[in-house]
């Protein structure tokens, strides 16, 4: 190998880490970072997995453009002239470079597991005293949001799907809908009546499956207010493009009034209620 | 083993041409790899147009929010299908059961595969396998609508009743059993059946490949058909594997399925990967760069993809998050390898765009974004974010597509003229590739914008206000370019049919056995066989003063070349020289059997037995 390429083959070693670090920092360091159209996160957890993605993503680009680069570059560069029928060197092997270019991508992947471990963890964490803890279960076709409140009640609210003759006509306030307050934790405890569900909040750049013989439970600490369309996202059956949900996120003061309120309005369920199947 | 010595001179008149059955008889009672090869290419082609068809429809159905020109039935029913049929009927038969059938006994200079009776039932199992798969649309309950996953519970007979499932289940154990045995049958052929000389590391890139994912089809297909015969024991005699209500775990299901699902990824793409690789080197005039790097990249990638399924299962909750996601980023590392071996086999070359070459190259660039997208959804968080979203569509569609279909048309177009003693057209090829580029980008760039806008994967309608109308226009927009794209091949296909071009033996100059015998080759394969003293062995003996530069010499101290020399005859080089450049150049002295040396290919294997 000429020390031309040589120096070339190395500053790319040197240079390859150096952007993904760059991009990751950039990621972790700025407040508003680009997430290529993905939510920056309706919540605190959402907002570590946004910036992770926006990391990732630059990284990748980065690296997608420097092979894309080295593609391109052998394409035009050593297309074959007309009329010339000369045979080039047949060179086959290489191994410094091969080393490099094994360490390299080795080393790229240890630094994006490192950051990934970190982000998992902070998103997995489940508080010891949540504000509020919400029973879900995903049946076909629809939700069950269950609220504990200080009495010992358990608060339930439901919703049908669109094709239902009755919601027929209506948009999304037929839809269960799933409250939560902003700046608090809030467990969700989450099951499945029949099949594999997926709770999908794309606000809060979560999903989790709901499955039969499976509680799985995690937690959402909103930042924003609003109401965040949300759906079931495995595959589920015949209405499962219908099983359509929305979260709405309210101040913890409206919250309160909202619980007191859903007491004396909504359907209240004794503690052991047995969950119908269906 | 024989010596290395070269063979005697003589000559053998070629004998006459074999006089079995032909037509419809040959077709059914055929046991040449050859034919079989062939059967299988064709069937799976027909497979994918139907699938691809499936996607049409599929497509047209999200061009517009609350669309209905299907049900949300007949929908389910297609997305099943369509992953189905492209999977286990169209990717994997294509490769294993088509290419490999053909090539990889004429790379390795056998007559026929170890066990052809074996890989005549494979064929039979497939085609009557698919068959009952696609028949599923005219029973009652319709055709299996759980997905291509089929996740339990969805999957038992009160979810999901009826005929068509368990048609669906039944062809695929036979999909399944055909698989096992073309998988036997590769490596007892690759094993046993290589000429005198083709030692292991002389095999070409590809046929190591199909070696690599023969031993994955071993692995990985026995545990789909366990789980397929739990599930039918499920749905038929009172069996709770699957059902918490008889203390069953559905999530076994998910473990079974992937156990099989993340090898069969690699089963579908290795293939390609080593099709991709023969191209790239022939098309660029020099060798793979960094062989056996290449080898130890695939067999790394074969071991690591056992130990990465539960990454479909992030978001289940039940499965060691950082394990999973460590062992399924390490898969970048080889597969991170294989670009750069790519990227230096083409460095410095003297590259050729036929169309072959054109589709190969097609497939690095797509093949990357494909790639990077997926060490995104190997880490757990990200995967929460876009499990089950575009995203992952886009993501996976553009691996599959990438190696399946732009991988398959090189290899398709790279080996036509072995096939069939034709030349496509070169023009109509680069038009179909241009077409498939564009309409590639246009239609999965914004699958995997949709996918970062939330919209979940399989379903049916969404609302006009989620602002995904747009994207979801332009990504049907792209299908419809793929669409025209295979369109122009087919129309390929026809115009060499009709208007036929002899393609001479070896019409890209390339670089391994296949392209020593005639086009297509003799019943029995070959009359002649050059010295093996390479992974090049055509190579070796057009262009006997441009053996690889080894940085290390063997330690038989480069006599090889001086054989190679030796055996090489000033004529055929003469005669290469013009056939290399003019594309469909015809071989002045007909379908070349001129006898070289002695040698039938029954001697050969004795003497390796």
């Amino acid at each position: 190998m000429p020390p031309r390429r040589r120096a070339h083959a190395k500053a790319f070693g040197r240079r390859g880490p150096i952007l993904v670090l760059v991009g990751l920092a950039l990621a972790a360091g700025g407040c508003t970072y680009p997430t290529f159209g993905a939510s920056h996160g309706a919540d605190v957890q959402g907002q570590e997995i946004g910036k992770l993605y926006s990391g990732m993503f630059m990284a990748g680009l980065v690296v997608a453009a420097i092979v894309w680069g080295l593609i391109a570059w052998s394409v035009f560069r050593y297309r074959r002239k007309k009329h010339d029928n000369s045979i080039p060197r047949q060179f086959q092997e290489h191994i410094p470079l091969e080393i490099t270019y094994t360490i390299l991508p080795l080393v790229i992947v240890i630094i994006i597991f490192a950051f990934t471990v970190i982000t998992e963890n902070e998103v997995d964490a489940v508080s010891k005293r949540p504000a509020q803890t919400v029973d879900v279960t995903g049946y076909q076709w629809g939700w069950i949001f269950s609220y504990q409140n200080a009495n010992g009640l358990t608060l339930r609210t439901q919703g049908a799907v669109r094709s239902f003759p009755a919601a027929k006509g209506y948009t999304a306030d037929v839809y269960p809908q799933l409250v939560l307050p902003e700046g608090r934790p809030t467990k969700i405890v989450l099951r499945s009546a029949d099949v594999v569900h997926e709770f999908y909040v794309h606000a809060f750049n979560f999903g989790r499956f709901a499955q039969p013989g499976v509680t799985n439970v995690f937690e959402f600490t909103p930042v924003q207010t609003g109401v965040f369309p949300a759906q079931c996202s495995e595959y589920c059956g015949l209405y499962h493009s219908e099983m359509l949900f929305s979260v709405r996120v309210v101040a913890y003061p409206r919250y309160e009034s909202w619980l007191r309120y859903q007491e004396h309005h909504l359907n209240q369920i004794p503690k052991h209620y047995p969950l119908t199947q269906r | 083993m024989t010596t290395l010595v070269t063979r005697p001179e003589a000559v053998v008149e070629p004998p006459e041409e074999a006089h079995g059955p032909s037509g419809l008889v040959k077709w059914i009672t055929s046991t040449d790899h050859k034919v079989i090869g062939r059967s299988y290419t064709i069937t799976a082609f027909l497979f994918f147009l139907v699938a691809g068809s499936m996607a049409i429809i599929i497509r047209t159905q999200l061009a517009s929010p609350d669309n209905t020109i299907v049900s949300q039935h007949v929908y389910n029913e297609l997305f099943t299908m369509h992953g189905s049929v492209m999977l286990y009927l169209f990717a994997g038969p294509f490769a294993f059961g088509g290419l490999a059938n053909f090539i990889v006994p004429l790379q390795i200079g056998a007559p026929d595969m170890a066990f052809p009776r074996l890989n005549a039932l494979s064929y039979w199992l497939y085609l009557s396998g698919g068959i009952i798969m696609l028949l599923g649309f005219v029973t009652t309950s319709g055709a299996a609508d759980f997905g291509w996953v089929a996740y339990a519970p969805l999957s038992n007979s009160i979810n999901t009743p009826g005929a068509g499932p368990d048609m669906w289940i039944v062809a695929l154990v036979l999909t399944g059993f055909s698989a096992i045995f073309t998988g036997v049958n590769i490596c007892a052929t690759v094993f046993y059946l290589r000429a005198p000389g083709l030692t292991m590391f002389r095999m070409s890139i590809f046929t190591w490949n199909m070696l690599v994912t023969a031993i994955l089809i071993l692995i990985a297909f026995p545990v789909l058909t366990a789980a397929l015969v739990m599930l039918w024991c499920d749905r038929h005699i009172g069996s709770h594997i699957f059902t918490v209500a008889g203390g069953g775990v559905p999530v076994l299901w998910q473990n079974l399925f992937w156990f099989f699902g993340h090898p069969e990824v690699y089963i579908l793409a290795l293939p390609y990967f080593g099709a991709v690789t023969d191209v790239l080197a022939v098309f660029s005039r020099k060798p793979v760069f960094g062989y056996k790097g290449m080898i130890f990249a695939t067999i790394a990638i074969a071991a690591l993809s056992t130990s990465v399924w539960a990454h479909h299962m992030f978001t289940t909750g039940t499965v060691l998050l950082p394990f999973f996601s460590i062992m399924s980023y390490l898969i970048a590392v080889p597969t991170g390898i294989k670009f750069f071996n790519w990227i230096g086999t083409m460095w410095r070359g003297s590259i050729t765009f036929n169309t072959p070459m054109l589709f190969a190259v097609g497939f690095l660039v797509v093949f990357l974004f494909g790639g990077v997208t997926g060490i995104f959804l190997a880490s757990p968080p990200v995967d929460f974010a876009m499990h089950d979203t575009y995203f992952v569509v886009a993501h996976f569609h553009e691996v599959l597509f990438g190696t399946v279909v732009f991988g398959g048309f090189s290899a398709l177009t790279y080996w036509y003229p072995k096939y069939t003693g034709r030349m496509l057209n070169d023009f109509l090829g680069k038009i179909s590739f241009w077409l498939m580029f564009i309409g590639f980008w246009v239609t999965f760039v914004p699958q995997y914008l949709l996918g970062e806008a939330g919209m979940p994967r399989r379903i049916a309608e969404y609302l006009p206000n989620m602002g995904w109308t747009t994207l979801n226009r332009v990504s049907t927009a792209g299908a419809y370019m793929l669409f025209l794209s295979v369109a122009v091949m087919l129309v390929n296909f026809v115009e060499a049919w009709r208007r036929p071009i002899p393609a001479g033996d070896n019409p890209w100059d390339a670089h391994t056995l296949e392209w020593a015998t005639s086009s297509p080759p003799p019943h029995h394969n070959f009359y002649w066989i050059p010295p093996i003293r390479s992974e090049r062995p055509v190579w070796d003996h057009y262009h006997p003063e441009h053996p690889v530069e080894r940085e290390h010499p063997p330690r038989t101290g480069g006599d090889e070349v001086a054989a190679a020399r030796s055996t090489a005859r000033p004529d055929s080089r003469a005669q290469f020289g013009s056939a290399a450049t003019a594309r469909g150049s015809v071989n002045p002295e007909g379908p070349s059997h001129e006898p070289r040396a002695a040698g039938d290919p029954g001697d050969d294997h004795e003497g390796q037995s």
